[in-house]
């Protein structure tokens, strides 16, 4: 196992019965990196987390995390790995801070240096006021931040995060995507799983799309949509000025323009061409009011990987990392 | 295939924390409320009914357990009713409370293992009752110090002290059995329903079902119903019929507990009684000899309950 890898599941499989819910699966998260599990709701996302964690029967295949095997280390895997499962619940009777001292004493902390990673966690998730108050009172997004201020506490090495984001408010999600990023910051390595692909698009630097049980896709984001969406760049601009777009065509590596409205043009080239069309613009003695390259949006690729697949999932074929 | 580390890693903590629970809990201050009133009442009628008779009892404390004044019943049969009710007031929503409140794969995802929290919640709840009955009991015997005015002898603690233990492990049964079904059934409603249910059935069906049971497997014998007298193999079968109830047992434990002149559970033979001298207290030892069959069975029914509950804690799915 490479130093820098803390995750490596191979050929992971959990079976209910007959049915498979997670079907040989393979994939690394490395130190620091936000690794996003991505697909509709039952795809196999939370059976491959629980898998990781233990909490769950492995019915074939491996995985070690950090080096250690869930199935017969759970201790020590549950030791060095934070959790928030997917809508995740407190002891509504406790205050939050209790609630974390629970967790601290079951971790086995000592007294004093639980109750000072308990103020420090709860200060980084900015519930410092709501400390002592009881979670009965909590929003969803309070409930969400305390769960990610329990990993915190825990000092883990890595943080599974189960759908951070559902349910909550764009300013909840904001502010969570946020700490997330923090986490990465500090050389923690996050997974997330989530089925809204445009939130978690903007944090992940790697991304596996699940479908039915498989990985259907890995790797970067702009890997994923040069591979899927057939390549190329999408560059928009509007501006005026006479035979504009005979000359835009005239750029090296522009495969195409198109007019999509007045004094609006969509340039599709295999490369970044944003400098050389504001060059011709700017040359013509033309008014630029608009220049910009579309991002492959994650939505878009699974969309269209799947449009193009109908029913024919070939495992591999389209692995980019 | 040996597990890393211990089970019971975390056991306190979550005994500690469920313990905490139950006792600030209003369900827990509602029941023991109920059971401290009822002890009353019904302890207040037996210590009226003591003043009344004058008769020479050698053992005049034990009668505060078992004597009733009309319309209430006595200590012992109300503490045989509320004891399981209590019981399974405390057990029915432990797993899957944790389940509602989605708390469970956030507490396993901490290094312990299932282990420690399902043995952590069975151990929170016989201290919690264990607590309420050593206190109550405690209640008993200095309510009849004061009322009755005669100090109870040593044997006569001994005996109570062990139908206090015996009371525990009453109230296990039922924590048990509430805790079972707290895992099985995902809705604390269910549990509650299905548990009280089956409390029900046990104790107050069962005991007219056994004897109807009984005659149908072994009909009565007409020679012996001529003379007035139940037929002996009927009479055996329904016995052991109805000690399949732990509300049985507990009711024979007690009997021979509390009456020291008990001499045996059941139908006695002819050559049992010969050179008894009938009406002759036992030693507090044979009378628990004579009790201990009923006892073990109590054991053995939590012991099962518990490990039933356990496997398929274990098995069970964690995911909401």
């Amino acid at each position: 196992m490479n130093e820098d890898t803390v995750i490596e599941a191979t050929g992971l499989t959990k079976n209910y019965g007959t049915a498979v819910a997670v079907d040989h699966i393979s994939f690394t998260v490395g130190r620091g990196e936000i690794f996003g599990l991505l697909g509709p709701n039952g795809a196999g996302k939370t059976t491959t987390i629980l898998m990781m964690l233990g909490l769950t029967d492995i019915s074939g295949g491996e995985v070690r995390v950090l080096g250690f095997n869930p199935a017969r280390e759970p201790l020590s895997v549950k030791r060095r790995v934070g959790y928030l499962p997917d809508t995740v619940g407190f002891y509504d009777n406790l205050t939050a801070a209790d609630n974390l001292r629970y967790t601290a004493r079951l971790i086995g902390f000592r007294l004093a240096e639980r109750e000072k990673r308990i103020a420090d966690a709860i200060e980084r998730v900015g519930l410092a006021e709501f400390a002592d108050k009881r979670v009965a009172t909590f929003s969803r997004g309070m409930r969400q931040r305390l769960g990610l201020a329990e990993i915190l506490m825990k000092g883990a090495q890595i943080a599974i995060l189960d759908e951070p984001t559902s349910g909550l408010d764009p300013h909840a999600t904001a502010e969570l995507l946020g700490i997330i990023r923090n986490f990465k910051a500090e050389g923690v390595s996050v997974l997330l799983s989530s089925h809204l692909l445009e939130r978690v698009q903007s944090v992940c630097d790697r991304v596996a799309l699940f479908s039915g049980g498989k990985i259907a896709l890995m790797g970067t984001v702009p890997e994923l949509g040069r591979q899927v969406l057939g390549g190329g760049y999408v560059v928009d601009i509007e501006a005026d000025g006479v035979g504009l777009a005979e000359r835009l065509a005239l750029i090296p590596g522009v495969s195409g323009v198109e007019k999509t409205g007045i004094g609006k043009l969509r340039l599709h080239a295999d490369r970044d061409v944003r400098p050389e069309a504001a060059n011709e613009v700017v040359a013509m003695q033309g008014r630029l009011k608009f220049l910009g390259v579309q991002e492959p949006s994650l939505e878009a690729i699974y969309t269209r990987y799947f449009e193009a697949k109908p029913g024919e999932m070939k495992e591999g074929t389209l692995h980019a990392a | 295939m040996q597990r890393e580390g211990s089970a019971f890693q975390g056991l306190g903590v979550v005994m500690l924390k469920e313990l905490s629970d139950h006792l600030t809990s209003v369900r827990m201050r509602v029941l023991e409320w109920l059971i401290v009133l009822v002890a009353l009442a019904a302890l207040y009628g037996a210590i009226q009914q003591i003043k009344d008779t004058t008769a020479e009892d050698p053992f005049l404390f034990l009668r505060l357990f078992t004597t009733s004044r009309d319309p209430l019943p006595s200590f012992v049969s109300f503490l045989s009713f509320l004891v399981p009710l209590m019981a399974i007031g405390l057990g029915f929503d432990s797993v899957n409370g944790e389940h509602s409140r989605r708390t469970l794969s956030r507490i396993l995802a901490q290094p312990i293992y299932r282990d420690a929290l399902l043995f952590g919640k069975f151990l929170a709840g016989l201290v919690t009752l264990s607590i309420s009955l050593v206190t109550l009991w405690l209640l008993v015997i200095g309510l009849g110090l004061l009322l009755i005015g005669i100090p109870p002898g040593a044997e006569e603690i001994a005996r109570s002290f062990v139908f206090l233990l015996v009371t525990i492990v009453y109230a296990g049964v039922w924590l048990a059995l509430a805790l079972l079904f707290s895992i099985l059934f995902r809705s604390a409603a269910t549990a509650a329903l299905v548990t009280l249910g089956i409390w029900l059935l046990i104790t107050f069906i069962w005991p007219v079902l056994a004897g109807a049971i009984a005659q149908i497997i072994v009909p009565p014998d007409p020679r012996y119903a001529a003379l007035g007298l139940q037929t002996p193999g009927t009479a055996m079968l329904e016995q052991i019929l109805a000690r399949f109830s732990p509300s049985t047992l507990f009711a024979e434990v007690v009997v021979a507990l509390l009456d020291p002149t008990t001499r045996a559970l059941g139908p006695i033979y002819l050559s049992q009684l010969q050179g008894a001298v009938l009406g002759a207290p036992l030693p507090l030892a044979s009378s628990v000899l004579i009790a201990w069959p009923q006892i073990v069975g109590m054991i053995a029914t939590v012991m099962v309950l518990f490990v039933i509950g356990y496997v398929v804690f274990q098995r069970q799915e964690v995911r909401a």
